[in-house]
């Protein structure tokens, strides 16, 4: 799959960037979910389709959450699953990286599942020659979460097109807004550059403190003002704001930041009647969303969870059910 | 060079120019009516009949045999879609595919006569992958199978229950189904394929 | 001493004439000189330079000599054609006392490849807080003139304006690496449309600027000489144009690859391209190549960073920041300034030579190429062109973001004091 759009090397056989994706490949990525949700409401919820491939999931970060995603889908789809969670000082350091991989390596396996702390390692692993299968990110430091981004998309085609009949379709003129810290996330970075491929408008909506220097050249508009925004979204999508950021000045306190830049039940209100809510999770509650809005209809999260093992068993099963990728690259 | 199976939108066929029609648009109306009949008296009324058509063409094919059917016996019956390209063999001997839609009527299959529905039957490895499939989706009374074409050359022990045509050929040949739904014209061709080696013209 | 005669050789790039090397010093230039009992080096089509001095060179000894050592890092600087390097005070133990500097000092000059000449540390431990025995590294045998945390900013303005004041008492200058700390906590590379798509940590033009301005300000009111390490952005270049108009004694430096490659290049995650200062875009290219051939930049320092393989080879954030250097200098140079017609030989060796030695107050070296003065040169063939080889290079470490990569001209000759250290590219 291709890297960032420019100048960028490309990266065949791997997920690293969202950027990597045509509106061909993700549009087949998101069919492919599609056909895997459904398996998922069969009696047997297994396919015997990467049976005899190993599937390591390597996690330099805790995120139980997007590791049992992983997990889930390679067994649903057969494959053998090694878990290795390589957090801790002593295998934090660089070396260690290209040490474990070359573990990986030697153990033969087909695919890498890499979450890790510093932007570009699964970059690093894909490029580097120190292994040979798949690379699939898993989210890097603040840089990239493309399967986040790709199970977002599918949640909204499933919400704002239709499960049946958004099979072949993007997300065309779907105006979705991303709120939160963009700056340091990188389920942001992700989605602005897979919904723009599909389609979507986007829109940012941050303290400037947390939007990006560079981020005029992005694909996406840039608004401080959430409530003017709000009225003309199909869909809005609510980044997690770490407490910690305010220690270092990006907002003055826990409180203005939701009054300006949460999303509670009054605001909710003022979106149009069939839009959507979306979180990544986990979620603040009470600070970039209310519980009232959390819990209600609107609210996409559990649904997104659901779709991430639909969105990472398609994709494993693009890069792995084959004696090549099936997304390898058409972007000129 | 590994058989290819000709549900796939093989155009080797096409290209020869040796390719020639041995089913034309009336010959696969009769023998799909002739196997609707069929069908209904081996399965004495056909009602726990449901239809499952492999796709590509397959799928046209269960549609039209469903309709026939359904005049037939006054009832309408049961069809949907059965995608084996999770459970193929041969997964690793090419690229990655798209998966097709796998659609299985409201009621299930579980103590159903399923009749899986395909264009050609040749090595019996599709077959075999349909087998498979259907069996993690439920347990049906019986399964059968009705194909449009039989070409031989069986790399497995599966036979056809229902045969629109048996069409002796060689590995040589090529045996391509064209359905009005997707092709624009009903035919079957058979033709040569194309050497690898003798060089082009 | 054996006597050398440089045949056909245009020095400065000037017309060719032959030069004759005896007992140390240049005997004689002119045209067809009797070569009589010397070696002669056949020179036609090359450039003969005034041997290079190096502002800014990392030696890693004492403390990293898996990295370079004294007697690697000289070599590599004489196979560069560099006469004379400064070697930076971040080692192990740090460069603060009379005794590590007399030790590099002695180092160099024992191994003889290339004088080496201490920078000393501006404060204790580079720890920012507490000046160092700067007169006492000044009196002793290493002579030391140039004064430098690099590695650290000097970011307490009292601390440095001190430093500016107390050099004064014997003509010192203080060589500020500009980095404002707090504005570069966390920071990975260039901050701006690069690092905002690759999610890596941004360092904003303006933490270097912010410093450059307020140490030219303070050198202004106190009379003190102020030297810019690696300027690398074309706001720090309008700063120090400023500062020069102004008439403040204020010099500055710029790398070869800060002359040559962008921040586009991290798009790789390779962290060979991985520095302090981190690469910038394209317009600080141009506007660094202008200001160095408009004299604004006084000179050209490698800032030769060597690192072992190890701490280059793994993810980005993890990796140490530098680059190798002296052994691909001039050839940068070459393809950013006198190739693209900004700077002729001359002015080469200006920049390369001449300047630098006057910064750091060398009196042996970046002299002219005339009769009497020291024969400390350097013969370039500048219709070379061939890819980088980093295993060819003398230096213990390989992190060159050049390798592959086609570059022009190609050192043949070093002269140290008349001493061949380099023949046909290859140490004496």
């Amino acid at each position: 799959m291709l890297r960032l759009p420019g100048a960028s090397p490309r990266t065949p056989g791997h997920l690293i960037s969202a950027a990597d994706l045509s509106r061909d490949d993700a549009v087949l990525i998101l069919d492919t979910a599609e056909e895997m949700a459904r398996v998922a409401d069969r009696p047997i919820k297994k396919l015997p389709t990467l049976r005899g491939r190993t599937v390591v999931n390597l996690f330099f970060e805790d995120s139980t959450r997007t590791r049992i995603s992983f997990e889930a889908a390679a067994k649903r789809l057969s494959a053998d699953v090694i878990n290795f969670s390589a957090k801790g000082s002593s295998v934090s350091k660089g070396e260690s990286l290209k040490d474990t991989a070359l573990t990986l390596e030697a153990m033969g396996a087909d695919a890498v599942v890499i979450r890790h702390p510093a932007s570009g390692a699964p970059y690093r692993l894909a490029t580097s020659g120190w292994i040979d299968g798949a690379v699939v990110n898993a989210g890097d430091g603040t840089h990239e979460h493309p399967t986040q981004a790709l199970l977002d998309a599918f949640t909204l085609r499933r919400r704002l097109v239709g499960a049946d009949q958004g099979t072949g379709r993007g997300l065309d003129g779907r105006r979705v807004t991303i709120v939160g810290d963009v700056l340091h996330s990188r389920v942001a970075r992700s989605n602005i550059l897979l919904l723009h491929t599909l389609g979507a408008r986007v829109t940012v909506v941050a303290p400037p403190t947390l939007v990006p220097i560079g981020v005029e050249r992005w694909p996406c508009e840039v608004s401080y003002d959430l409530d003017r925004v709000l009225p003309t979204s199909d869909a809005v999508m609510m980044l997690r704001v770490q407490r910690e950021r305010m220690n270092a000045a990006f907002f003055p306190t826990e409180r203005e930041y939701s009054r300006r830049y949460g999303l509670d039940g009054d605001r909710m209100s003022r979106m149009p009647g069939d839009s959507v809510v979306m979180h990544p999770g986990p979620m603040n509650r009470g600070m970039e969303i209310t519980a009232e809005v959390a819990d209600s209809d609107r609210c996409t999260a559990v649904e997104q969870v659901a779709n991430g093992v639909s969105i990472r068993m398609a994709v494993l099963y693009l890069l792995l059910g084959g004696n090549e990728p099936a997304v390898t690259h058409s972007r000129p | 060079m590994v058989p290819v199976d000709t549900d796939t939108t093989d155009s080797s066929a096409d290209s020869s120019g040796a390719a020639r029609p041995v089913l034309e648009a009336p010959d696969i109306a009769r023998v799909l009516t002739r196997i609707a009949h069929e069908i209904v008296e081996r399965a004495k009324g056909a009602d726990d009949v449901v239809l499952l058509g492999i796709p590509t063409r397959g799928v046209y094919l269960a549609r039209r045999l469903a309709d026939k059917l359904a005049e037939i016996t006054g009832r309408s019956i049961p069809v949907g879609s059965l995608d084996i390209t999770m459970y193929r063999d041969d997964l690793r001997l090419r690229p990655a595919r798209a998966l097709a839609r796998t659609d299985i009527p409201a009621d299930g299959v579980d103590g159903r006569l399923v009749v899986l529905v395909d264009d050609v039957l040749f090595s019996g490895r599709t077959i075999r992958a349909a087998l498979d499939a259907l069996g993690d989706i439920g347990r049906p009374r019986a399964v059968q199978l009705a194909v449009l074409v039989d070409r031989g050359h069986r790399e497995l022990p599966i036979r056809a229950d229902y045969v629109g045509k048996n069409i002796p050929t060689s590995l040589r040949e090529t045996v391509k189904v064209q359905l009005a739904e997707e092709d624009g014209r009903d035919t079957v061709l058979l033709g040569l394929q194309r050497p690898v080696t003798s060089g082009e013209q | 001493m054996s006597k050398i005669l440089i045949r056909g050789a245009r020095v400065l790039g000037g017309e060719p004439q032959d030069v004759l090397i005896d007992g140390g010093t240049v005997a004689a230039t002119g045209a067809g000189l009797d070569a009589g009992d010397a070696a002669v080096v056949a020179a036609e089509g090359q450039v003969l330079l005034p041997g290079l001095v190096d502002l800014h060179t990392h030696l890693r000894e004492p403390g990293r000599e898996d990295s370079e050592t004294v007697l690697t890092g000289t070599r590599a600087a004489a196979l560069g054609g560099f006469t004379a390097v400064h070697a930076m005070a971040n080692t192990f133990p740090v460069a603060d006392t009379a005794g590590v500097v007399e030790q590099v000092w002695r180092l160099g000059r024992e191994h003889g490849y290339c004088d080496v000449q201490p920078v000393g540390a501006v404060t204790v431990g580079l720890e920012g807080k507490h000046l160092a025995e700067l007169g006492a590294m000044h009196d002793s045998a290493a002579q030391v003139r140039v004064f430098s945390d690099d590695g650290k900013c000097v970011d307490d303005a009292v601390i440095m304006r001190r430093a500016l004041e107390y050099v004064k008492a014997f003509d010192g200058v203080i060589a500020q690496h500009a980095q404002e700390p707090r504005l570069t906590e966390g920071a990975q590379m260039n901050e701006g449309v690069v690092s905002a798509e690759l999610g890596l940590g941004g360092w904003p033009a303006v933490a270097e600027e912010s410093i450059i301005a307020r140490d030219v300000l303070l050198a202004a009111h106190v009379g003190s000489r102020v030297h810019i390490c690696h300027l690398s952005t074309a706001g720090s270049v309008e700063l120090v144009r400023w500062a020069k108009s102004k008439g403040w004694n204020v010099t500055a430096e710029v790398t070869p690859h800060h002359l040559l490659l962008t921040d586009e290049l991290v798009r790789s995650y390779d962290p060979v391209y991985k520095v302090n200062p981190p690469l910038r875009t394209e317009a600080d290219v141009q506007a660094l190549r202008a200001a160095l051939a408009d004299g604004t930049i006084d000179c050209v320092a490698t800032d030769h960073a060597p690192h072992p393989h190890e701490d280059k080879d793994c993810e980005w954030a993890a990796a140490a920041m530098g680059m190798v250097g002296l052994e691909t200098a001039l050839s940068v140079v070459q393809e950013t300034m006198v190739e693209t017609g900004l700077l002729d030989w001359a002015g080469v060796a200006d920049r390369m030579s001449f300047r630098p030695a006057r910064i750091g107050r060398l009196t042996g070296h970046g002299r002219p190429v005339s009769v009497g003065e020291p024969a400390n040169l350097t013969l370039v063939d500048p219709a070379y062109r061939g890819p980088v080889d980093p295993t060819g290079f003398a230096s213990r470490s390989r992190n060159t973001p050049y390798q592959g990569r086609e570059l022009p001209g190609r050192v043949t000759h070093t002269f140290l004091r008349g001493r061949a250290t380099v023949v046909d590219g290859n140490l004496a």
